[in-house]
């Protein structure tokens, strides 16, 4: 193993296949009966429950956690599902400890929150596992909505949507349904191919199409799905990748593109990664990047993000299981060049150390270098103006209502691609339901 | 330190905790582990008489009901009296006491109602040395449809009758063990006082079926798809058991009689209730059986440290200290006002006492201040129902605070009257006798 962490440059197979099935395997493994019920024991069933409004799908989470009290968890899924229909992913990827779990009163009681994420796990998986549907469709409405993207916020929307008896196309650009649960997450946040397998779960209610291989503004344009459609609903993510805004920066690898690689692998053996690896950035995307060159096998890693680690964007937890996995983050560095040798081998990093100065972030003018056989660039995601073409945009993101709808009255948004709320699966998950719910209204208006 | 040493009708033991009659105490085994352990002392579990054992099912005897956490706080049982033979178990009582000449071993009887019978029992017993007997007139389940246990233990003629039987045949103290599965346990407990009894020991434990199987339809324990009502003990029945004891040790014609306490005894904590409310000792199974037999440890130290914190001397300082505060509930002072108050600090704003109140009860406590998430007691709301404190998670948030004399209650406009005033005097009482003012 020795040999294969300390190779220079970017390699792959630095691990054993057994190093790579345990780095990979479940974050959090899921609850036994025993556990699940010792931990669901300790909800206080509150009134008015601040982890159920902390919650963005409003999920009523003590509920749920007194149905797996008395060995009711496939009626603590449907409490579940009928608020978020992806509460399997999100019981896996949300950063509970700033939503549910942080307003638990044991928190404020013990320091101590119940496991909602893993409960919600739990009852989720035992529906899932009993293949149990918990809705069914209304009578058939005759009118057909495009949802534009397969991710989280289409996914959500289009079975709101056939749930009140409407018929769904989805034009999905790529080969896989799921979006980022597919293609961004940290591997080891959804084993087993979780993410196929919940759309599987989630399209079974029926009248939901999934059109493979159409991008908006290449293969159909938003004129064309009116023409065909009663409504649209576009949940087109971020498809863009911001800059680094330094010299080199050909040479750095968008992060998203590196776990994207690694999620689609189908031997983890077969995914390069640099024996010094830097990062930039401060988000989820960073951690799950960093994380992941860790357990492929670098031999370093760093994040370096240009402000302190109050101001990063991903979790205290994310920053402790980044750590705990050897990471070094490094706070204050702002990118100034990324070295290479004229081709695409990277070989450092230079950065400089910045300040906050009168509320403004400053670079000191003091410089370091790092060596890094690949540097990924974790700065934040764009829309993709092409494809959000003939809706109005505000600060970068389609504008919508608070039903969700754009400037176009026929068209709606949410997930990632909207300026409303954090990007979180729970999020876009939360506003395509209420988009599909405004839909249906206006339909049938 | 504490003098915990107990002396229960001449009965000696280094503490007031012994082992109730129960699976523990069945073999010199247990009893041994139990002495060593630092029990008091044991009753043993029940001898029937000479010939063939009784024989005991050979599926599940236990029942149980859970708290949060699987915590035990309920269980019946369907086990009968000894079934191992009678010889076996005088010769091992001997050898234990021998063994253990400074711990109480009290040995329980169940034999039919004849008084050849119980003479024929008593000789035997007597001839092991043991402190005393204990007349099991109490077990609801099994030997009760046999006329024996908790079939003598309803009918307070043969209680009385079967103690004097006793008494008549034996110079040891004799404890006659009562039954809860009645109406007024005042009854019984002065039938054993006619009889000439030295003490009761209660309760026994209390006809019932713990759950029922949802796929076979059985009630629980589950006898190949049958059940019968067993004897129910454990936390669960502490609060019916203390009312007894504290109605046997106020009653008029049994105040004074020695009482050993029994009943879903856990902690010392739980001791100390019942001999502050008339019990002379305390006898402990489910605890043990829950737990082990090293428990006792805790309740020695428990006690202890308790009655050194308060300055109890010894036992008979503590016994019957709050059974003058048992009362009826037309003595309650009908002008004590208390309100509660919910602490700031220590509230971790989980809101049930409000939506207890609020759905419940008398609409008393807030949700919210200013949009935010907060609970407080509106007095002039507040009837001082206790609900609140009951239902709250943390221990000492929730308090109630009595209103001194003058203060104005808010909810009745009035100031609160210094004097004790009941309801035999209000004026809302059509057979009050004194009305004043």
């Amino acid at each position: 193993m020795s040999d294969g962490v300390h190779r220079d440059g970017i390699a792959a197979g630095r691990l054993s296949a057994e190093d790579y099935a345990i780095n990979f395997s479940d974050l959090h493994p899921p609850l036994s009966a025993h556990e699940a019920r010792v931990e669901a024991d300790r909800c206080y069933f509150c009134h008015d429950a601040p982890c159920m409004t902390a919650c963005p799908t409003s999920i009523d989470i003590p509920l749920f956690i007194r149905q797996i009290v008395v060995g009711n968890p496939l009626g603590a899924a449907k409490t579940i599902l009928s608020q978020n229909i992806m509460g399997g992913m999100c019981a896996r990827v949300c950063p509970t400890e700033t939503l549910c779990e942080e307003a638990c009163v044991r928190e404020t009681a013990e320091g101590k929150p119940v496991k909602i994420g893993e409960l919600q796990r739990f009852a989720t998986d035992a529906a899932m596992t009993a293949n149990r549907q918990f809705f069914a469709r209304a009578q058939p409405s005759g009118k057909t909505i495009a949802v534009v993207g397969a991710g989280p916020a289409g996914l959500a929307c289009a079975h709101r949507l056939s749930m009140h008896g409407h018929d769904v196309t989805i034009y999905e650009a790529r080969s896989k349904p799921g979006g980022l649960n597919e293609y961004g997450l940290a591997a080891y946040k959804a084993t087993d191919d979780f993410a196929q397998a919940e759309v599987d779960y989630i399209t079974a209610i029926g009248g939901i199409r999934i059109e493979h291989g159409k991008a908006l503004g290449r293969d159909v344009t938003l004129d064309s799905l009116l023409k065909q459609h009663d409504a649209v609903f576009l949940g087109i993510g971020l498809g863009g990748v911001n800059a680094l805004g330094a010299s080199g920066d050909e040479a750095s690898v968008a992060a998203v593109d590196f776990i994207e690689t690694l999620r689609q692998a189908t031997d983890l053996a077969g995914v390069p990664v640099g024996r010094r690896v830097v990062v930039l950035g401060g988000g989820m995307t960073a951690i799950d990047a960093a994380v992941q060159a860790k357990l492929l096998g670098a031999e370093e890693v760093t994040i370096c993000y240009r402000r302190g680690p109050e101001q990063m964007n991903a979790s205290a937890f994310e920053q402790e299981l980044a750590t705990a996995n050897g990471v070094v983050i490094r706070h204050w560095l702002q990118p100034k060049k990324v070295f290479h040798n004229g081709g695409p081998d990277v070989t450092g990093v230079e950065l400089e150390y910045t300040a906050m100065r009168d509320g403004k972030l400053v670079g000191t003018g003091e410089t370091v270098s790092l060596l890094a056989d690949q540097v990924f660039r974790a700065i934040g995601q764009t829309l993709d103006g092409v494809s959000a073409a003939g809706v109005t945009l505000t600060d970068g993101r389609i504008a919508v209502d608070a039903g969700f709808r754009t400037s176009n009255p026929k068209v709606w948004a949410g997930g990632d691609c909207v300026r409303a709320g954090e990007d979180l699966t729970v999020t876009s998950v939360a506003q395509g339901r209420d988009a599909a719910e405004s839909i249906h209204r206006a339909l049938g208006a | 330190m504490a003098d915990i040493r107990n002396n229960f009708v001449g009965i000696k033991s280094p503490n007031p905790f012994w082992l109730a009659s129960a699976p523990p105490t069945d073999k010199a085994y247990n009893v041994e582990r139990a002495f060593k352990a630092g029990w008091g002392g044991v009753v043993w579990k029940t001898l029937g008489e000479e010939g063939p054992p009784v024989v005991n099912v050979n599926g599940p005897r236990y029942g149980a009901i859970w708290g949060a956490d699987r915590r035990l706080l309920g269980l019946n049982n369907i086990e009968l009296i000894t079934d191992r033979p009678l010889q076996v178990n005088l010769q091992e009582i001997k050898q234990v006491k021998k063994n253990w000449p400074d711990r109480a071993v009290v040995v329980s009887l169940m034999v039919p109602c004849q008084e050849e019978s119980w003479k024929a029992i008593l000789k035997p017993v007597e001839e092991t040395e043991a402190d005393g007997v204990e007349l099991n007139f109490g077990c609801p389940h099994g030997m009760s449809e046999r006329g024996m246990g908790s079939a003598v233990g309803q009918v307070p003629e043969y209680i009385e009758m079967v103690a004097r039987w006793c008494k008549a045949n034996t110079r040891m103290p004799v404890v006659v063990k009562l039954t809860p599965n009645i109406t007024d346990i005042r009854y019984p407990a002065r039938a054993a006082k006619r009889g000439g009894a030295d003490a009761v020991s209660l309760i026994n434990t209390i006809s019932s079926i713990t759950s029922v199987n949802l796929d076979t339809f059985s009630p629980e324990p589950s006898i190949d798809g049958k059940g019968s009502h067993g004897g129910y003990c454990g936390p669960a029945v502490k609060p019916i058991a203390l009312n007894m004891v504290a109605e046997i040790a106020r009653d008029a014609e049994t105040r004074g009689l020695p009482i050993s306490g029994i009943g879903g005894i856990t902690t010392w904590r739980d001791a100390a209730e019942f001999m502050a409310l008339g019990a002379g000792n305390v006898q402990v199974c489910t605890a043990a059986m829950t737990y082990g037999i090293r428990i006792v440890q805790e309740m020695i130290s428990g006690l202890e440290n308790w009655m050194d914190e308060k300055g109890h001397k010894d036992l008979s300082s503590i016994v019957g200290r709050a059974s003058g505060n048992v009362t009826d509930w037309q003595y309650l002072n009908l002008n004590y006002i208390a309100k509660a108050h919910i602490d700031q600090d220590l509230c971790i704003k989980c809101g049930r006492c409000h939506i207890a109140c609020e759905d419940t009860s008398h609409q008393a406590i807030t949700a919210n201040l200013n949009g935010a998430r907060h609970f407080e007691v509106k007095d002039e709301e507040c009837v001082g129902c206790n609900l609140c404190v009951n239902v709250c998670p943390v221990e000492n948030c929730i308090t109630m605070v009595p209103l001194a004399a003058g203060v104005l209650d808010k909810r009745t406009e009035k100031p609160v009257v210094a004097d004790y005033a009941n309801w035999t005097t209000h004026p809302n009482n059509p057979g009050a006798t004194c009305v004043t003012g």
